[in-house]
């Protein structure tokens, strides 16, 4: 028989405002077991701690029942508890009396019944624990970066600074990201080429640091501390060790009209290529779908001209396969497509753009060589309607574009408009918004003076309409605050695109088993306390995977994913989670039913000698679960047909108790 | 009001990675649940032995639901394809023996939707509560 405490916790008023503490410890103090039932303002605290280590000692204690918050919250914090009064840990379980109780129930009587049910349920689970102890991995001191953006490679160097090595995976030709597109960034004005790229510079000089270019991953293996990855390095028909970057290649190709992604198909580029001056690697790429050669087989003018020699034509898709001990998800976003809004006329002219097109029209290496001329006729346009939120706030409109603030619109857009400003000071810029929202340091000031001092026509409402007519734009919108009509002959219309993860990034939390938000953002362990780790364990977050951000806050939570992975590589070993699946060999008839359904392959067979009731021998093939490699999900439990196999922490029996114990 | 006076039990068997942090957000974000629901955490809902079911009903449990993550988002990758398969069977099974449908059912909350969390247990009870107590399965040697 066990002895039981019970610690009833108040949360200050969160738990006992609803709840009657004093009658659940009462009401617990007579169940089967119980033999100290008390209650306190803050178990969690120092304090409540305390009083929970000195009962374990006055009382003999051989488990104990804590009706609180969430197991997720403070299970680990009590566990810690028990185990520094000599306690076994796993002899602690938890009743969810805060969330799962007073903070959804508003009525005393009600809630203070619920809440000694759940603790008499956690009290007849407690009966049947038995103490456990975790086994122990070797973690493996290697780091995997998904995504070479700004995220990626801060994260990458953070982690190889600390004396471990990195590898980023990209599937791009080169890293950068997004952030390589960029002309200036808010509030400062810096160039984004001239910090980004001393950065990955660094990056393909740190010896710690591999990078995967023009790579994917295809399959995730394992778990914390033991992943094993397969990475798809695709075929871009060029020794990436003999090519020197010379750039000679993409300057004779003959097949001149591919669509150049990294101006956002605003000029062209060959169809053997480096994405822009700074790539890293610097290396040439042959575009498979548009090379000649690759085709038809008749061309070979890079491979002549190449002096390194560099040139195959006959590389094959490449798979590594590799170990590591943490991911980062660093997979970025893109703004979403334009197809949906066509009442701003996007798709029916060429000087409707968007923001990232407006970025790469003012870059000094943009298809305009930085000058901000129309698309369309190469005119500079002397009037420009910025118009904010579309497919952000999508309240009503979920259909077409995104509920959320797409965070990064309002302060691009005061920058479009102060660098347009500046450069043309003839130019009539106006900016549509429902709200401009600029916290952050600097940033208010920042788009003040775009007010201010720049000028910039700030109107507060929707564009309904934009119509081409002859070479104008005839802009139709609302102005709220007089409540008018405006009509705008607007030369060029820029649209602030909501932004939306990427698309390779559902697939691959499918991979990590990460879970993911109903925006496909990657979800944190806890929104607050653990922003920067994914709920499954060894996988960290990094930039705008996890939601929109720019880039100050992209590179401070890149640096927290780093270190929160520095302090996984830098542990020799990990305790493991000891609720894995056992079976009983004298009931395992070896029917394979639970290796089957394993997803982890954690189940192998053995032949064992058994001594039977008559004295003879026989050789029985059993089950054994590795528990290194169960992960505990149950799976086996309820496959097998002769209930030789359970779960610890989670058996059976002390499933059924609960259940007994709720339905009284 | 006599009839709504009668407060069915529901046990809610939820996994720990999706289903028990939506029931968690729920409360997080105050979003009210009739107290009927009765919370069993499990570590995924393929850990829900169909054995559990019937002994909630035989005890005198009016409804089960059992709740886990989206098919694709198993946090053990594809423990909720065996839950829907065998709950399928089960209840269908449950259905024959004479327990409604209405008093079963299996749902895929993920950890960020509090919100459906709540709304799918209002539902569930109001459906059960319309369907009164269950007794078809209740085991009388339990009621002594």
């Amino acid at each position: 028989m066990q002895r039981i405490g019970v610690f009833v916790c108040w949360c200050g008023s969160n738990i006992a405002g609803t709840v009657d503490v004093q009658a659940v410890s009462d009401a617990l103090k007579n169940e089967p077991g119980v033999v100290f039932s008390t209650n306190y303002q803050y178990m969690c605290s120092q304090a409540g701690q305390d009083i929970i280590k000195q009962a374990i000692a006055e009382h003999k204690l051989t488990g104990i029942v804590v009706c609180s918050c969430s197991p997720r919250m403070h299970e680990a914090t009590f566990r810690k508890t028990a185990a520094a009064a000599g306690l076994n840990p796993y002899m602690v379980e938890i009743a969810n009396i805060r969330e799962q109780c007073s903070w959804v129930h508003k009525d005393m009587p009600i809630g203070t019944e619920k809440a000694i049910i759940l603790g008499k349920a956690a009290v007849a689970k407690v009966n049947l624990n038995t103490p456990l102890t975790p086994g122990e991995t070797p973690v493996t001191k290697r780091a995997l970066v998904i995504g070479g953006g700004i995220a990626g490679i801060q994260t990458a160097l953070d982690i190889a600074d600390a004396g471990f090595p990195v590898d980023i995976v990209e599937k791009k030709p080169t890293i950068g990201g997004k952030m390589a597109q960029l002309d200036k960034t808010f509030p400062t004005l810096d160039c984004a080429a001239c910090i980004l790229t001393p950065k990955m510079v660094d990056v393909a000089q740190n010896d710690k640091i591999r990078i995967f270019s023009y790579s994917e991953v295809t399959d995730v293996k394992g778990f914390v501390g033991n992943f094993d990855v397969t990475i798809k390095k695709h075929a871009r028909y060029v020794k990436e060790d003999v090519c020197t970057g010379c750039g000679l290649c993409t300057e004779k190709c003959p097949q001149k009209k591919v669509p150049n992604e990294f101006n956002l198909g605003m000029d062209n580029r060959r169809a053997i290529y480096i994405p822009f001056a700074q790539a890293v690697p610097k290396v040439a790429t042959i575009d498979p779908n548009y090379c000649t050669m690759l085709k038809t087989g008749k061309c070979g003018v890079c491979s002549k001209v190449c002096t390194a020699g560099a040139i195959d034509y006959k590389q094959k898709d490449e798979f590594i396969e590799e170990k590591y001990g943490a991911i980062v998800v660093a997979t970025g976003y893109n703004p979403i497509s334009m197809d949906k809004f066509d009442e701003f006329a996007y798709s029916q002219s060429k000087d409707v753009i968007t923001s990232l097109e407006f970025e790469r029209l003012t870059n000094a290496a943009g298809p305009t060589a930085g000058k901000l001329l129309r698309p369309s006729d190469g005119k500079h346009p002397h009037t420009i309607v910025f118009v904010q939120c579309v497919g952000s706030r999508c309240d009503s409109c979920a259909q077409k574009g995104k509920e959320y603030c797409s965070k990064i619109c309002c302060m691009y857009t005061a920058k479009h408009a102060m660098l347009t400003r500046d450069k043309y000071p003839d130019t009539d810029v106006y900016v549509f918004y429902i709200d401009v929202r600029t916290p952050g340091k600097n940033f208010d000031e920042f788009y003040r003076r775009a007010v201010e001092e720049y000028d910039v026509h700030y109107v507060k409402g929707m564009v309904g309409k934009v119509t081409p007519e002859g070479d104008k734009l005839k802009v139709q919108a609302s102005d709220l605050l007089t409540n008018k009509q405006m009509h705008i002959d607007a030369d060029l219309v820029v649209l602030a695109a909501a932004i939306e993860p990427d698309k390779s990034a559902r697939p691959l939390a499918t991979m990590l088993t990460a879970s993911m938000d109903t925006n496909d953002f990657f979800t944190e362990a806890h929104p607050k306390l653990r922003p920067v780790e994914s709920p499954t364990a060894g996988v960290f977050l990094s930039g705008t995977c996890q939601g929109p951000k720019d880039i100050p806050e992209t590179v401070s939570q890149a640096g927290a994913a780093a270190s929160k992975v520095i302090g996984l590589l830098a542990k020799d070993k990990l305790t493991g989670n000891p609720c894995v699946a056992h079976s009983d060999e004298w009931m395992c008839n070896g029917c394979s039913s639970c290796e089957r359904v394993c997803p982890y392959g954690a189940i192998t067979y053995e032949d064992k000698e058994f001594r039977m009731p008559d004295r003879t021998t026989a050789i029985r093939r059993i089950a054994v679960v590795n528990p290194a490699v169960c992960q505990g999900c149950g799976a086996c439990t309820v496959a097998c047909p002769s209930g030789a196999m359970d779960l610890r922490g989670f058996a059976s029996s002390q499933i059924m108790a609960e259940v007994d114990a709720i339905c009284k | 009001m006599q009839i709504n006076e009668y407060k069915p039990l529901i046990v809610a068997f939820c996994c720990n990675w999706c289903s028990y942090a939506g029931a968690d957000l729920a409360g997080n974000n105050r979003l009210n649940y009739p107290a009927d629901v009765k919370i069993i955490r499990v570590p995924c809902s393929c850990r829900v032995n169909p054995m559990f079911v019937l002994r909630a009903f035989q005890r005198g449990a009016d409804g089960v639901i059992i709740c886990g993550c989206h098919p694709g988002d198993c946090h053990y990758t594809s423990g909720n394809y065996f839950t829907r398969r065998r709950m399928a069977l089960l209840f269908s099974m449950l259905d024959y023996l004479g327990i409604e449908r209405e008093r079963t059912r299996v749902e895929w909350v993920s950890a960020a939707e509090g919100a459906k969390f709540a709304a799918t247990m209002n539902d569930f009870t109001e459906k059960v509560a319309a369907l009164g107590e269950n007794k078809r399965l209740e085991d009388l040697r339990c009621k002594r």
